[in-house]
Parts: structure tokens; sequence; C-alpha cells
């Protein structure tokens, strides 16, 4: 066995980051991230006006995506001003904040995509954060959402969009794993986005002609499936021009609809068809092709390409100069982290950290807010799982990364009153009769393999009735406001209404929830160095800060107070014992007033009992003192000793951390102690009062040995203990030692 | 070091107007006030898809808009798309088909072309003629 790997290798083999690919840096196949040896130089010239040369091509050579970039994608009036600029000081501009925003967007309009891809690549990852905290269009931060599932269940889609919606989405994306089911998921998704909040943006992704379909007839109010690819073989493989797309872009935005194009680090490379380019290089194409062709706003930052990039050196760097390189060509950027990259928490973490700090338009071009395998985009880099995660990461922080603790007691309520929506449109049109059992599924289902039966079929019949009846989103208001929806009704309307308005083609534009369009316009970035730029409102603050999880020491005082047990009561004051069998146990001064249970979640009754069992096995006697002048556990403990008739005493704080002492021993040393209170079982205390008791005795026994764990315990529960010690501390006073009663147990109704 | 000069700051906008004070100020297509699309006039039966959808000059000015913003590229796309508003939406879904790599002839959209100058739709119309020149180039015409 000579090449058997040792065992430090053997273990860091089966850790998950070894489940993920990793690629040597191939320039001939596309995995490269930010500079291949094969990318253009940058060049641009101009004759009388006009590009005869952009990156090394000739304006004959051009291929479809140049010769859309060089009719419409520059600003020649300043190209000559940003080609003077070096590289290194054009990345400056980026990272200096002293250089407002619209001077970089101003010069970046004049460079060709070779020259930004090259600046970007000089970015390193805290400068990247610096210029995206910087760069992005709006000031407000937000985040997107994916709603979907595997079976298309439209009660859940609903009852799962208003959740997401409730959990503070700003747009929400699903899309189909049958096509023909694509209208009932809109309606649906539609429909329980408005239970949830208003002004909440909804997309239906799938193939480009039907998701224009579903734009028209008003069930989505955004488009974001209109993907850009960075070589032309991909592009026209992609079943498009830059004209299709382009022309795209203007039907949308001629029914006053949201759109924005897809692309990423990967594709090429996926589809066999990067050209020796560098990934980098390629988004910059597409991204310039973004703003030629007059899209508001681009969702890059991998996508489905994603675990591609990131499996090269500096891949998921590129990732994010990526997205800043829409910030500023002036864009709105749906940043990614999206798609699963990696199996490693710590990798998926990481890869979304900084543009987490520095704040996007959208964090997550697509945070699954369902459950992983109900995901039919493939599971997200966050999906339902972590949203607790995430709203830690935000508090930790002191960042608004788009979310709020939807509150548990009334999501209930929420979720039935969205799949009753949809239940009650669907039979509004005859499109399918669900029943109440389903919705009850529904409500309370954690994803799809919690519904009840399967209605494939019925959801295939409803789309197509969508499809073909001519039925339209104002027919949708119309049977909301029949059902007694009408307060969903109207926010659907309001969505309706916003088209007509065209505030929201802007630039980053989102609706917060009273309506309002917040966008590069109305709400612009105006970071410009500390003290500037956004900062949460104090309600936003509170929000982020108080998740469900966070007790305060009056919770913990009224969770403990429920405990009190009437089985230790004060017999009078403890005086000094004479017999040399006796041992004492001496109990911290809030233990049987106001703490009554350790943090194993032991009844402090309980381990009194198991101390005094242990010591009389031993054939000692057990007695109970409070000492009320120390919540220190050595003093607490010597204080006991030194009533005990064998010097010997057991200390127990009431939060169960518990020690042995002997009367001639400083305060700070002791026998035996345990220290990892919230691992300690019955037996450990019972072990205790036996080798106290063997103390007593003069033996020598072995000691006790703090059971061991590599849980975070202390993460677990420090906020407790120091609540605990607040709690202790309130009931210190220099008052003389109590002599306490334990009932004997045969009379109690204890647990045991 | 650095070449910097002040620079324009991006003209600091109040906040939106919320939708139910611009109403007055907004007409639909069809020509209706905003703020008349209520949801009894939905319940009614009185509200269109026309008075759902956008007016061309309301996108005239969201591109006068654009253009303040340092998007020129964003003000020519709502500028095209100001002609598309009066395109029924299955002639839109048929010019996008056809502008698909090797769905047209070169013929095909220059008649496009033409069917577009004849709806006044001329900045539309360059665009098809323009695709048409390179697509033949490209060897993307059918």
């Amino acid at each position: 066995m000579a090449d058997r790997r040792v065992g430090r290798i053997r273990d860091l083999d089966a850790r998950r980051v070894n489940l993920d690919g990793f690629a040597v840096e191939n320039a001939d196949l596309g995995l490269v991230a930010l500079r291949s040896p094969y990318d253009p130089e940058p060049s641009l010239r101009l004759v009388d006006g006009r590009v005869v040369e952009l990156d090394g091509v000739a304006e004959a050579d051009f291929d479809t995506i140049d010769a859309f970039i060089a009719a419409h994608g520059l600003d020649l009036s300043v190209a000559e001003e940003a080609t003077a600029f070096s590289d290194v000081e054009l990345a400056r501009l980026f990272v200096d904040f002293a250089v407002p925003r619209a001077e970089v967007v101003r010069l970046v309009a004049g460079c060709t995509p070779a020259k930004l891809a090259r600046v970007l690549a000089l970015l390193r990852p805290a400068e990247l954060t610096m210029a995206m905290t910087k760069l992005r269009a709006r000031r407000t931060p937000s985040n997107q959402g994916h709603v979907t599932n595997r079976a298309d269940d439209p009660l859940l889609l609903a009852a799962d969009a208003a959740t997401a919606a409730a959990y503070g989405f700003r747009e929400l994306e699903t899309t189909v794993p049958v096509l023909a089911d694509a209208p009932s998921n809109a309606v649906a998704v539609s429909v329980g986005a408005a239970v949830g909040a208003a002004g909440v943006l909804v997309q239906c992704s799938v193939e480009e002609a039907l998701e224009l379909e579903l734009g028209l007839r008003g069930f989505v109010s955004y488009a974001e499936t209109v993907s850009l690819y960075g070589t032309e073989g991909v592009f026209t493989d992609g079943d498009d021009t830059p004209w299709s797309k382009a022309f795209l872009t203007s039907a949308y935005a001629s029914r006053g609809i949201k759109m924005r194009v897809s692309s990423g680090a990967g594709a090429e490379v996926l589809m066999g068809g990067a050209e020796r380019r560098s990934m980098l290089y390629l988004e910059s194409r597409c991204v310039s092709l973004a703003r030629a062709i007059g899209a508001q706003g681009v969702q890059n930052g991998g996508i489905d390409g994603a675990s591609v990039a990131a499996a090269v050196p500096a891949g998921v760097r590129e990732l994010m100069a990526e997205n800043v390189m829409v910030m500023a060509r002036n864009l709105e950027a749906c940043t990614g982290n999206d798609a699963l990259m990696s199996e490693s928490d710590v990798r998926r973490t990481s890869r979304t950290l900084p543009i987490l700090l520095a704040g996007s338009d959208f964090v997550c071009s697509g945070f699954g807010t369902i459950q992983r395998y109900d995901n039919m985009f493939g599971p997200s880099n966050w999906n339902a799982e972590d949203l607790d995660d995430w709203l830690a990461l935000q508090r930790d922080w002191g960042v608004d990364g788009g979310l709020k603790t939807a509150p548990p007691e009334s999501l209930g309520a929420l979720r039935r009153r969205a799949a009753e929506a949809v239940q009650a449109v669907y039979r509004w049109f005859g499109l399918a009769d669900l029943s109440d059992e389903s919705v009850d599924a529904a409500v309370d289902a954690v994803g799809s393999k919690d519904l009840v039966g399967d209605d494939a079929l019925s959801v295939l019949n409803a789309a197509r009735t969508i499809r073909e009846s001519g039925l339209s989103m104002v027919d949708v208001v119309t049977a909301l406001a029949e059902s007694g929806f009408e307060e969903e009704a109207e926010r659907v309307l309001a969505m309706l209404k916003a088209r007509v308005v065209g505030d929201y083609l802007q630039t980053a534009a989102i609706f917060d929830s009273s309506m309002n369009v917040l966008s590069l316009v109305t709400d612009p970035n105006d970071y410009a160095g500390p003290g500037t730029g956004y900062e949460p409102s104090e309600a936003r603050q509170a929000e982020i800060d108080d998740i469900r999880q966070a007790r305060s020491v009056e919770d913990l005082r009224a969770e403990q107070a429920s405990w009190a047990s009437s089985e230790l009561s004060v017999v009078g004051p403890a005086l000094p014992g004479t017999d040399p069998r006796e041992v004492l146990v001496g109990v911290s001064p809030a233990t049987g007033r106001e703490i009554w249970r350790t943090l194993s979640g032991l009844p402090v009754v309980d381990v009194l009992r198991e101390i005094l069992a242990g010591i009389e096995e031993e054939g000692c006697v057990g007695r109970v003192v409070r000492i009320n002048d120390t919540l220190d556990l050595g003093m607490v403990g010597l204080s006991a000793a030194r009533l005990a008739g064998s010097g010997v005493a057991v200390g127990l704080q009431a939060k169960g951390t518990a020690l042995i002492h002997r009367r001639d021993l400083p305060p700070l040393a002791n026998l035996e102690l345990y220290s990892v209170a919230p691992a300690l079982e019955r037996s450990h205390y019972r072990l205790l009062g036996v080798n106290a008791a063997r103390h007593a005795r003069g033996a020598t026994p072995e000691p006790a040995k703090n059971p061991y764990t590599d849980e975070a315990i202390e993460a677990r529960y420090h906020t407790a203990v120091v609540s605990l010690v607040a709690v202790e501390r309130g009931c210190c006073a220099p008052l003389g030692p109590d002599e306490l009663k334990v009932t004997d147990e045969s009379f109690s109704t204890g647990d045991n | 070091m650095n070449p910097f000069r002040p620079a324009t700051t991006e003209a600091a906008s109040p906040p939106s107007t919320p939708e139910v004070e611009k109403g007055s100020l907004t007409k639909a297509f069809s020509g209706r006030p905003l703020d008349s699309l209520t949801l009894d006039a939905v319940r009614a039966g009185e509200v269109t898809t026309d008075d759902l959808r956008i007016h061309p000059e309301t996108l005239e000015h969201q591109a006068q808009v654009a253009e303040q913003h340092a998007n020129p590229q964003l003000a020519a796309n709502f500028r095209r798309a100001a002609e598309l508003t009066a395109l029924d939406d299955a002639d839109v879904m048929r010019i996008y088909e056809a502008l698909r790599p090797r769905r047209s002839t070169f013929e095909e959209l220059e008649e496009i072309a033409a069917w577009l100058d004849a709806r006044n739709a001329p900045i539309n119309a360059a665009l098809v003629r323009e695709a048409a020149e390179v697509y033949r180039r490209r060897g993307l015409c059918r």
C-alpha cells in the first residue's frame, strides 16, 4: 500500500469542497478568468465620427457584436479622452471615492470592451468592493428571489411567492419544468406576490418569444431571460442576434415592461465557443452590447456558468468584476449569486460576501426562496434553507442585503390567503377546481414533497386555457376583486398602471411597498466616502437587527419564571455543621429564586437531587445552602465548604457550572470543576456528588471530566450566559446564607 | 495625478411622485387619464387593454430622462419603443421572429423595413435595414 495517502489527506479528500471541480487554467478552452494571451489589445480608430477599428478588428471584419457596439455602444465624444488614460489610472478612478460616480460613468462610455476588461482585471477584491459601493446605480440595495416548484403547483407557488415578498424580496422570478405551464405559474406567482406585499415585480423565465407574450398579456411585470453572449457563434446558437435583442428590448419598453439582459462568465466555455478569450473580456463584450441595445440592466456574475468561472484561478474575483463592469456602464446590476457554485458552504459564502458588504441593485439575481429540490433553475447559491443565515449575515455586518424577518406567527395566515386567492381566481375562470385539502397542504408545506396528490394535468390544462382564452391580467384583477381579495386586486392593478407611467423603465427601478419608484433617477447612489451614501433608515435598521432568534435578559427571565417550582424552599438561615460526614451543596444567589433550569435544560432541583444522591451513595450526608453575597462560583463553593462539617462542598451555579471545594483552599483553587454547563447531564452531577463525598472521607477519587463536544457550544450559549449572570448579579446581596430544603422526590411531580 | 475635472453631478431628482398624485398628469395609450383606471372601473368592465398601455409621449418623456442620466442608448431604446406602441402585439412578435438568425432573406428584411417606414416607425426601419446589411455580410440571412 505504498501509494495509500496518509490519514490527514484521506480526511481532507472526504470534505465537501472536494466534490467541486477545479480546472487547470487553459486559454485554448477559454478556461481563463481575467486575461488570456489571446485577448485583443484595446484599440479604437475613428474616421469622420465612424468607428473603423475596434479592439484590433477592422470594420470590414466586424462580427455582429463588434458591429453593433461600434454603431451604437460607445460615446465617441469621450473616446479620445478615455483612451488617454492608462489602465491603472482608470482603475484608480473606480476606487477613489473622491471621484464622483458620474465621472467614471462618463469616461467608461468611451472605453472599448477590451479596455474596460483590462481596467477591471486590475482591481483586487477589496478594491472591487469599494468600486461596487460607489458605482452601483441605485442607492438602496435590494434582492431578487426564485419561486418555483417541481409540480408547478399554483397553490404552493402563491404561498411561496407571498412568503418571499414577506421576506423582503422586491423581484420574484419563476420558471417551469414543463414549458406549457408557464402562464399558470406567472399568474400564481403574481397573485401570491400581491398577497405578500405591494410593488413586487414578477417575471417568468422561459424562451424569449413566450416570455414576451406573457409580458404583453400582463402576467409578468419584468423580463430578464434575454441572453447575450460574448462570441458571435454562441450568440447565434442562442437563436438571436444583437439586432433581434435590440428589437426585443424595445418591444418590452413599448408595453411599459421593465427588462434586463442576462450574460455572465462561463456560458461561452460551456458551449465550446470561447474563441480562446478570457471570461472577463467576453463578458465585457456582453456588457458593452447590453448598453448598446438600450437595456437598462444586466444580470451577470456567472449565472449558469458561475461554477465554470469558480473552477479557474481568480474566477470568483472575475464574477464580481463583471458586476462592477455593469455598474460602470451605468446599468442596473443584478449580481449573480444564484446558481450554486460550490458544494462547500465556505466557498459559496465567500463568493457572495463582498457583494453583500458592498451592496448591489440586486445582491442575488435569484436567491432560491424555496427548498433546493424545488428550484427549477437548479439549486441556488442561497436557498430557503439559508434564509436565517442570510438574515444573520446582514445583522452581523450591519448591512442591508434586502431581506427582513417574515414574522413566524403571521406566516400561516399569509400563506393561506395567497393559496386561497389563487384557488378563487382559478375557480372564477373555471381553470381548475383546487381543493381545500390542497390549500391546507400548500399552506403548511416545506416544499412540494409535502403536497397531496398530483395536479399536473389540471395545471397544464389551466395554463392552456389561460393562453388560449385571451385572458389577461385585467381579468385577474376582476376575479380577485369579485372573490373578496380587493386589496390584492388593487395591488395587481397598481402594477399594471405602473406600465402606463413608465418610471420603472428607468435604470435599476424597483418599487417600495408604497409604490414609490426607487431608481437611478429617483434614488441615485451618492456614495462619496465615509458618512455618505446609503444608510438604512431607523425602521429598516430595526428590521435588520431584530431577528426572531434575538433574546433579551427579560425574555430569559420570563422563560425561567415559567419553570418556577415549589420543590426548593428556604427553611431559615444556614448554620455551620459539625458532622464530619456532612458535605454541603452551595448554590448561587439566583438559584431557586429566578433561575430554575441549567443551560443543559435540567431543572435545578433535579441537579440538586442527583448531587445529594451521589453524596449519600458514599455514606455521607448532604445539605443545601444558598450563598447570597457572591456570584463567583469559587466563592460560592468555598463559602459552602466553610459551613460543611467535613469542610468539603459542591458549588453550583444555577446555570449548571459546578465544582468541588475544600475550606482550606484559596478561592480560585478547587478540587474538581465542570465548566461546560450546556453539556452536563444528570449522571455527571451524580458523579460530582460521589467524588465530593470521597474527598470528604479523605480519599483521592479520579477527577470527573468535562464532557467533550466539537460543536460551537459557546456560540449557542454565550448570550444566555450573559443574561444568566445579569440575573445572578441582580439577586446578589450582602446577606448570610440560606438553608434550603429540596422536596423529597417521591412527593414531587417531577419528570424523572 | 489623475486629470480629474469637476464632473457634472447626476441630477438629484426628488423622490418619485406616488402614482396617485401622478394620475391626472399621465394618460394611457388610449388617451384615458391614469387616475380614471380605478378598481371600480375594472369591475365594471370599463378598462381595456389600451387603457393599460404606455403612451408614446410618455416614452419620449422617459427618453429625455434617460438622456439626462447619461444613458443615450436607453433613450434610443425608448424612442424605438415609442414607435412600436402603434403596432399590434402580433406584429411586434412577427418582426422579432424575423430578426432572429436565418429567419429572413435580405429582401424580406428590406420589406419589413419599408413596412415599418409606412407605419411611421423610421427608427425601427433603420434598425432593420442595418441588420439586413450586417446579416448579409455575416451569413445570417436565410
